[in-house]
Formats: C-alpha cells, structure tokens, sequence
C-alpha cells in the first residue's frame, strides 16, 4: 500500500490528528488563561495551577485515586497473569468455557452495569463502601484487560526455554521466575500500566463503587465539570496530560533501548 | 506439581465467580424483585434463619412485574430506540472519519507508520473525561466555534451544539475514533497493492479500484471497528450526561438516574438486564467476524 502515497492522503492525515489533537492543545493554552471565563483570552497566567495546588479537595481525591489505581493495577496484574497462565497453559478442567468467559466479559460489558452489579453485591454482604470496593472493582474488570495482553505474548512464547530450564534442574517457580517472567515481562509491564490509567480514568464504576470519604478525581472533576467549564479544571488536565504524554515517552524510549540493548546482546554472543 | 495448578487455576476462578458472576447474579434476583419501603429498598429478600420455608417464601415473590413495567411505560423504550440509533448514527459517523486517516496512515512511507500508529494510541491514554469535556468549551453557546464562525462570518448567531445531540455524535466520534482506525489500518496495511495495481492495468479507474479492491478486502477491519465503536457507546453514559441536553434520551443515563436519582433499584436492574439482552446481538456478531479473520489468518 506505501508509495500511494498523495495529497489526499496528506490532507486527511492532518485533518485527522488536527481533530484528535485541537481540542486537547486549546484546553491547555486556555488553561494559562488571565480571565475565568475560560472562553475569552485576557493574557498569559499560571494562577489557575496556583489555585489548584491549594485546593485540598482536589488533592485529597488526586491522593485517593494514586492509592486506589497503585493497588488494583497491581493485583490486577498478578490476577491477570495467573489467568492468562491459566488460559494458555491449562489444558482443559472443569469449567474453561465459564472462565473464558468470565475474562472476555467485561471487557465489552456496560460499565453502569458492572458498577451496579459490584454495588449491589457490596450491599448484599454488607461491605462498607470506600478505598477497598473500588480497588476490588478496579482489580476486576482490570485484570480481564491484563490477561489479554499478557495472554497475547504466552501464545507466541517458545516453550522449550521453559522446559530446558526444568530439564536443567529448575524448580517450576525458578522456571517461571527466571525464564518466563523476563520472556513476558514487556507483556506484564504492558498489563500493568493500562491497568493503572484505566483506573485513574474510571468514574462510572467508582461512582458506584465509592463512599463517601473516598471520593476519586474522575468524581470530583465530573461534578465539577456538571456545572461548565473552569479553569481549575483547565489546570487540572494540563497536568494530567502532561504526565501521560512524559509517561509515554519515557516508556517508549525504554522499551526502544531494551531492544538495542537485545540486539547487541545478540550480536556479542554471534562474535563469540 | 497438581496443587500448584489447582491453586493458580482457583485463585483468578474464585475471584471472577465472587466479583463478576455473583454480583451480576444479584442484579438478576434484583430485577426480579419489587421496590419496598425498607433498607435493602426492594422486596423479597432471602431469609436463611428461616429455613426451607424462608426459601419458598423468596422464589414466590419474584415476578416479571419490572419487565412488563418497562415495556408500559415508554420511556424506557424510547431510551433504548435512541441509544440504538445514536450509537448507530455515531459508528456510521466514526467510520466516515475514521477510514480516510486509516486509508493515509496505511499509504504513509514504512519508516512513519509507527509514529503515526502512536499518535493515533496516545491520545487513548489521556483521561476519557478530559477528552469529553475538551469540547464543551467548544461547543459551548460561546466557545470557540461558534465564535471562529461568527468571526469569519459564515453564521450570523451562534449555533446550538452543546446540549443537542449533535454534540453526543461529536464526542462519541472523538473519543471512540482509535477504535475504528487501528482495526481498519491493521487489514489496510496487509493490503497487497500489486492487486491494486492489477484492477488499474485491466482499466479500473483509480476511483473504481478503491471501491471494488481496497474497501471489500478491508472488510474485516471496517466490522470489527464498527463493533468496538458500537458497542461501547450504546451504553454509554459519561458523554450523554456532559454533552447532550435534557432531551437526550440514552439508556445509560436512564440506569443511573433511576438508581442514584429515584432510588429504585428493581428498575435500574431491570433496564441493566434489557441492554445486556440487546447487546448480545452485536457481540455474537462481533466474536463469529474475529473467529472468521482467525481462520483466515491462519
């Protein structure tokens, strides 16, 4: 398909990404914005940060939401690998079909209906809401994605490394520790950080999910947002874009030097 | 050796059967319940202590009620149609923007499509919230379009956007439109362009040959595009309550008014219930198109 390449081709692309990335670049130059009506430019101010940076409800709910997503996304990875294992190592046993399931699920499932669901089952044993339901719920719908991406990297995974590794006098878990997991580890790293930020972008579950001493950011700024646009709000998002955009490429430079490095490795044991 | 698999097959079993499975279970027992005066707010609630008596006492008091209430009353319906055209309207909507950035992406030189496959992806990773309310500035009565069109003159009062279910489109499109290009580029990118080459040599126009040769053998990716587009914005909830007015009527928002607004758990279940029954259409269809494109892989 390369070499087609035309102007229309041009002219789409950048009507594409201009459209993916306008709306974010004015929320971020308006966020500098003198005047708090946001829509009106008066001149270059850092006030709005000034102002976040002292507004504790903000912080509490940013402090909160870190907790929840550090907890969840890592549970749900070690849950997720395990499924993942169990998915693509497993064989039959009792039950696969209902397992299977119970992965792909959620991953197209509502989310008002698992936020209702997990808020009514809270209900149902009688588990107070706050910090620990909404890791629960985050762990679970989280750790589906996890074994996804994981189980995506076993299939095409050699398994005769792990094997020779046994053959060698490996302890299964010593297989697992030192031939598999660094195998997988792109995988699991992968698992874990899509895990983090659909934690830290969730609102609809944690709304159910949450009580009322654990209110998240997404919550916070949703009834914020309920009431217009703020350039608090503004502020807000510069920051968190900035942080994923930095996080980004920083993981993106690392995975780019694993690879170099890989490659060397490779060539170093050719010459020798 | 077999403990160890019994373990690891148990640990993620248990947690999926107490945390998805059961809860969805309840939701089940809920819709079937009736809404009471008393904490839980429905009627009847299983009462062990009371033996085999107890039991027989809560399955008599279940019933359709709920089920027959939504088809009475026609809001729910009404909801339900809407949500499904404007999910419809939307997927239509992504695809048309969608394909030509995915068409670009799979023409653009080797050395670029990884960067360009990334911009694509990143904005994925920002907050799906800060991307819904980036456009109610705007969108807004005075936000920015409206005044770049007062400006240049093409409208002489501002337009309504926001509020109206054109702004819903709008954000649905924008927030879903990863969705759709990356599955597309994916069969794009495999396209052989000698078969391209080939209609063109047996007097295709380059126009025709699109039509006949590139959009069929790019079938699979429009399907699954539309599905991961659909699907998740039937119930969708976070850009309808932001972005569309009073009178826009979707099923999501419906359940969360229902539940935190009216309190009326049975219902909320009952409309949960319903558009899982819905979409197990367009996710049936989904699976059989990614079963398909296995087979045709391999």
């Amino acid at each position: 398909m390369t070499g087609r390449f035309s102007w229309f081709n041009i002219t789409a692309l950048t009507l594409g990404f201009a459209f993916l990335y306008l709306p974010m670049l004015i929320l971020i130059v308006y966020s500098f914005n003198e005047s708090r009506l946001v829509t009106v430019w008066a001149g270059f101010s850092t006030k709005w940060y000034v102002s976040l940076m002292g507004n504790d409800a903000f912080l509490d709910a940013a402090w909160v939401t870190l907790k929840v997503a550090v907890m969840s996304s890592t549970l749900a990875t070690v849950l997720g690998t395990m499924a993942a294992y169990v998915m693509v190592r497993s064989g039959r046993f009792l039950g696969r079909t209902l397992f299977s399931g119970m992965i792909y699920a959620p991953l197209v499932m509502p989310e008002v209906i698992t936020g209702l669901s997990l808020l009514l089952f809270f209900i149902a044993i009688g588990l107070d809401r706050g910090v620990v339901t909404i890791v629960l719920a985050h762990t679970t719908f989280a750790m589906c994605y996890v074994s996804v991406v994981v189980s995506a990297r076993l299939v095409s995974f050699d398994r005769q490394l792990e094997e020779a590794a046994l053959d060698l006098g490996c302890t299964p878990f010593d297989a697992f520790k030192s031939v598999t997991l660094p195998i997988i580890a792109p995988a699991v790293i992968a698992g874990w950080l899509l895990a983090f930020t659909l934690s830290l972008d969730d609102l609809v579950i944690a709304s159910f999910t949450s009580g009322p001493s654990s209110t998240t950011l997404p919550i916070k700024i949703f009834s914020a947002v309920r009431l217009g646009v703020s350039p608090e709000i503004n502020a807000l998002s510069t920051i968190m874009i900035a942080i994923v955009t930095l996080g980004v490429i920083v993981a993106s430079l690392i995975s780019k030097r694993a690879i170099v490095r890989q490659q060397e490795d490779e060539q170093k044991a050719l010459q020798k | 050796m077999n403990l160890r698999r019994i373990f690891l097959i148990l640990v993620p079993y248990l947690w999926l059967l107490a945390l998805f499975l059961v809860p969805f279970g309840i939701v089940l027992k809920i819709a079937l319940s009736d809404i009471a005066l008393a904490i839980p707010p429905y009627a009847p609630t299983l009462d062990i202590t009371a033996g085999w008596e107890g039991i027989k006492r809560f399955f008599a008091g279940l019933d359709f009620e709920n089920f027959v209430f939504l088809t009475q009353d026609d809001l729910y319906w009404r909801a339900y149609l809407s949500s499904v055209v404007i999910a419809t309207v939307s997927t239509i909507a992504t695809l048309i923007v969608g394909y030509p950035i995915a068409y670009g992406m799979a023409c653009a030189p080797r050395h670029w499509q990884p960067m360009l496959v990334m911009l694509i992806i990143l904005p994925f990773w920002t907050s799906f919230l800060i991307r819904v309310y980036s456009w109610i500035g705007i969108l807004s009565q005075e936000g920015y379009l409206n005044q770049l069109l007062l400006w240049s003159g093409l409208i002489n009062e501002p337009l309504m956007i926001i509020n109206t279910n054109w702004a819903v489109y709008i954000g649905i499109v924008y927030t879903y439109l990863p969705f759709m290009v990356l599955p597309i580029y994916a069969t794009l990118e495999k396209l052989d362009g000698s078969l391209l080459e080939a209609a063109e040599d047996l007097g295709c126009s380059r126009s025709s040959a699109f039509w006949l040769v590139t959009v069929p053998l790019s079938r699979p990716g429009i399907i699954a595009g539309s599905f991961l587009v659909f699907i998740p914005a039937l119930g969708e909830f976070v850009i309808p309550s932001l972005l569309g007015g009073s009178k826009t009527l979707m099923i999501g928002k419906v359940l969360w008014e229902e539940f935190f607004s009216n309190r009326d758990w049975p219902v909320a279940s009952t409309v949960a219930i319903i558009l899982l029954l819905i979409l197990i259409i367009p996710i049936i269809l989904f699976q059989r198109n990614e079963q398909k494109q296995r087979e045709a892989d391999q």
